[in-house]
């Protein structure tokens, strides 16, 4: 299990492929690769987004990180979990999340990335501030994850 | 002795400060913490507050040397 907070521009991709090259426990043993990967929208609320800053409560946001993946890998059968999450300025197109997560089984691999990117979402504490043509705000709450 | 108090993202900037420390020799309230240090502000209603880096609720004590936590509701993540 990694969990990296980063101000640094995240390529998830690298990320997936440098994390799976090196564990070489994961060889042969995993049948599913399930991966999430949050971007930056250049809208939000009918407005335009230019950039956006991620605060976070460093020390606690980690803790709270591991806490929910320890607990989703006591409800499903998951062999390892990459989780990484921008903070600082971030621009549209950006990548802000990646959850990857390895298990023999693709139903244990769906279910626990959705659980831990619900539970990072409802818990974890970082808050965005969206920086418009005009002026700036902070998001207040997280959309429901659906178009309807 | 002191408890030590943090304010976080919007919150931080309705109180324009991000950290302060409350001397006390005994364990406090929430409630209380915020009312010495933020005696004409109303602590807002949907706030969040972690003792220790875990979250608690309001009725919590907190314990001299503890690092108390206030803020707004969480947005993390993406998509």
């Amino acid at each position: 299990m990694k969990i990296k907070i980063t101000e640094t521009a995240l390529n998830p991709w690298q990320e997936i492929e440098n994390y799976q090259a090196n564990k070489s426990e994961l060889s042969g043993k995993f049948g599913a690769t399930n991966i999430f990967i949050g971007t930056m929208r250049d809208f939000n609320d009918g407005d335009e987004v230019t950039s956006m800053t991620l605060e976070h409560y460093s020390g606690m946001t980690e803790k709270q990180l591991a806490t929910i993946i320890e607990k989703t890998q006591q409800n499903y059968a998951i062999l390892d979990v990459l989780l990484i999450h921008r903070v600082g300025l971030l621009l549209p197109n950006q990548p802000i999340v990646l959850i990857a997560i390895w298990a023999v089984h693709r139903g244990d691999a769906f279910d626990a990335c959705r659980e831990i990117m619900e539970a990072l979402k409802s818990s974890t504490p970082f808050w965005k501030k969206e920086n418009l043509t005009e002026g700036s705000r902070w998001v207040t709450k997280n959309s429901k994850g659906y178009q309807t | 002795m002191s408890i030590t108090v943090r304010y976080f993202a919007s919150l931080r900037e309705f109180l324009n400060k991000s950290e302060e420390k409350l001397e006390t020799t005994t364990a406090l309230e929430i409630k209380e913490v915020w009312t010495q240090l933020n005696p004409d502000k109303v602590l807002p209603e949907n706030t969040l507050m972690a003792i220790n880096m875990a979250y608690v609720d309001a009725d919590q004590k907190v314990q001299v040397n503890d690092e108390l936590a206030f803020f707004p509701p969480v947005t993390g993540g993406g998509g």
